[in-house]
């Protein structure tokens, strides 16, 4: 028997499943292999019956998201977060560092006729996951050596190391060093090409920390190039604001002081 | 026709779409009532997430409104950041802007004709089936769209979310090797491309008439991506920066999405808006394949959103075709801006329609305040308008199933995107 996946959505762009939708031939090869039972965008609309692997895009932000999780959680295999947004709470999740509630109130005539939780938060606050794939956006690739992976029954490997090692393979020449640019490569998860610095600009943290990120080092030399505490915080508090390295540095750089 | 048909119609999940909605109705003596195209996806507040944020951010930002046309929000952003600053990036720049945006039109109405829209025509759930009976118009489909995805990856690194554009020009132009190469692929699907709207126009859809404002920007001599006056089918004719003294937004209850409305009525934007109000932009090879369909522009009959889309799929290679051919210089990839204060407006076409920003910014180049109006929270009164004829003409005595994937094929036609129309919301205070 055919495994069966389902692509759920939350709170997000819908650039994460987009990864499936821009496969071409290989979303027909992807069909053969394994039997698609949710995913709405492609039209495939039955969400209650049980999956090897579940795919979540998006962040949980109202009540509805977060009974809707955890009947999702309880039917699948495995879950594996896809993107910013559900690994760490996406660029949305600058909105708990804000008064969510005062926000609601300013922005909507009758805030009282939202769902909405004072936060949106990643995936893994609420249940458990078995596999992050970071990225704003994920990439075909890693999505599909997830499925090859989890379809022999084990974790691909994790992808931890810094942006710098990639920036290097590529043969992309360093933004830091011969710009001044303030690249965030030294604490930033590899898995996009080092597009960014291959592009001739700073890498802006879309793949989430890396291991062991030095937030402290890097704002100090962000600080040589020129910048004031608040704009090397607004570095770390952008797409992935929710993942605790950049949350912490962040708020530190923040504060005004290291 | 029975009076005793009384019905309630729930789709909690619409299928096909670009994020999340639902759709309620009730149908009560031969009348469609309480009919509401319910978005629930939660807001997520970007326009005040930009607030104290530096200019050359907001590229990257609004990229996250939507993931399948992230580049139109970073045009309708640079052009309004630009005007701000008085800073013109220079005729290459221009053109190389025009290539990233066919690129996105390209490849957002190839998903859209064949993976959301099409099962419709063809009686299928999914693309997925629908490519055991159409094995050759899926795979024609699936190569322009990864055609399209590959301009935009040329000009910005990536597909979604691209890294390319800024505030006066691009981080990077291609080399010309690179150029060259995607000039030949594009001169070999110039075929397809005719094929396509070929197919789309022998498609069978319902022959329905409905009289409704189409918007579209206009521009006094190219068919509209980045720029023109705003103009509409009534005879409306004026610059992006009067927008806001002629539409409105308001807020309904059952939506986490704005309606909008130009003075007081619904009104409709996208491929068959624009392709109606600029046919006479079109260049003449494109025109002549357009008059062959046999379908009568303009046209009166939404379901001919598709045929508009590959004709717009066309236009673009053409014009991607028509850019390398004239071989823009490969420098500067930008020029330097300096900031300063001041209010800016940038509109463009996205895939689905006007894009409209502004910005106000302080003088070390601060986003003080920022408002974002985009396609789909304009198209939603004229979908609930629409649907309510529409299902009464198609016959409310049919049963729920046929009712309901009825109503899902009008919504589907509009192409809405749920996740672009939940994620702004205007700020204004009722107290």
């Amino acid at each position: 028997m055919k495994a069966r996946i389902g692509v759920y959505k939350f709170s997000s762009c819908d650039g994460c499943q987009l990864a499936f939708l821009n496969l071409g031939e290989t979303l027909l090869a992807l069909d053969e292999l394994v039997e698609i039972s949710y995913f709405a965008e492609a039209g495939m609309m039955d969400e209650d019956t049980p999956v090897d692997i579940a795919f979540v895009e998006g962040s949980i932000s109202t009540a509805a998201d977060r009974e809707r999780i955890r009947r999702i959680r309880d039917h699948s295999g495995r879950l594996v977060t896809m993107g910013a947004c559900a690994t760490a709470g996406g660029l949305q999740a600058l909105r708990n560092l804000a008064d969510a509630s005062a926000w609601l109130a300013d922005v909507y005539a009758t805030p009282e006729v939202l769902d909405s939780l004072d936060q949106a938060l990643p995936v893994a606050e609420f249940v458990e996951v078995d596999l992050e794939l970071w990225g704003c956006p994920v990439d075909s690739r890693q999505l599909l050596a997830a499925v090859r992976s989890l379809l022999f029954g084990v974790l691909p490997p994790p992808q931890r190391e810094k942006l710098c090692l990639e920036c290097k393979r590529q043969q992309a020449v360093c933004v830091m060093v011969t710009k001044g640019e303030p690249c965030m490569g030294p604490v930033t998860r590899s898995g996009c090409g080092a597009i960014c610095p291959r592009f001739g600009r700073a890498c802006y943290a879309c793949y989430g920390p890396a291991e062991s990120p030095n937030g402290s080092a890097l704002g100090r030399r962000f600080e040589g190039l020129g910048l004031l505490p608040e704009q090397v915080a607004r570095r770390f508090l952008f797409i992935n604001s929710h993942a605790d390295a950049f949350l912490e540095a962040g708020q530190r750089w923040m504060s005004g002081h290291d | 026709m029975t009076e005793s048909h009384n019905i309630r119609i729930q789709v909690p999940v619409l299928a096909r779409v670009e994020g999340e909605g639902g759709l309620e109705f009730a149908v009560r003596d031969g009348q469609v009532e309480e009919l509401r195209l319910s978005i629930y996806e939660p807001p997520r507040l970007f326009e005040k997430f930009l607030e104290g944020r530096e200019y050359h951010e907001v590229p990257d930002m609004v990229a996250r409104i939507c993931g399948i046309c992230p580049v139109a929000y970073q045009m309708s952003a640079v052009h309004a950041l630009e005007q701000v600053f008085g800073v013109d990036p220079g005729a290459h720049i221009r053109l190389w802007r025009r290539l990233f945006y066919c690129g996105e039109w390209i490849q957002s109405h190839a998903l859209h004709i064949h993976l959301l829209a099409a099962p419709d025509f063809t009686g299928f759930d999914s693309v997925t089936a629908m490519a055991r009976e159409y094995p050759h118009e899926v795979r024609r489909g699936l190569a322009l769209q990864a055609l399209g995805n590959d301009i935009i990856a040329l000009l910005g690194g990536r597909s979604v979310h691209p890294v390319g554009a800024c505030v006066g020009g691009f981080h990077r132009l291609p080399a010309l090797e690179e150029c060259r190469a995607l000039l030949e692929r594009l001169q070999a699907a110039r075929e397809q491309a005719q094929a396509l709207v070929r197919w789309c126009a022998s498609l069978p859809v319902p022959q329905r008439e409905q009289s409704f404002c189409s918007v579209a920007l206009r521009h006094p001599d190219e068919y509209p991506l980045n720029e023109g006056r705003l103009a509409s089918s009534e005879g409306l004719d004026i610059a992006i920066e009067d927008y806001e003294q002629h539409f409105e937004e308001f807020q309904v209850p059952y939506s986490t999405a704005l309606h909008a409305s130009l003075h007081g009525q619904d009104y409709l934007v996208g491929p068959l808006a624009r392709l109606n109000l600029n046919l006479d932009r079109l260049p003449a090879s494109v025109r002549r394949l357009v008059d062959d369909t046999g379908i009568a522009f303009p046209s009166a009959n939404m379901f001919h959103s598709m045929v508009a889309r590959a004709v717009e799929i066309l236009y673009c290679v053409e014009e991607a075709i028509r850019i390398l051919e004239r071989q823009p210089p490969l420098e500067p990839a930008a020029v330097p801006v300096l900031p300063r204060a001041g209010t800016g407006y940038g509109c463009t076409e996205a895939p689905r329609g006007l894009l409209w920003h502004r910005y106000v910014l302080a003088a070390d180049g601060t986003i003080e305040a920022a408002r974002i109006v985009p396609p789909t929270s304009q198209n939603q009164a004229r979908i609930e308008a629409d649907l309510r004829t529409s299902l009464q003409d198609f016959g409310l005595e049919r049963d729920e199933a046929e009712l309901r994937l009825h109503a899902e094929t009008v919504i589907r036609n509009y192409d809405p995107c749920i996740s672009c129309a939940t994620h702004f919301l205007r700020l204004r205070v009722r107290r």
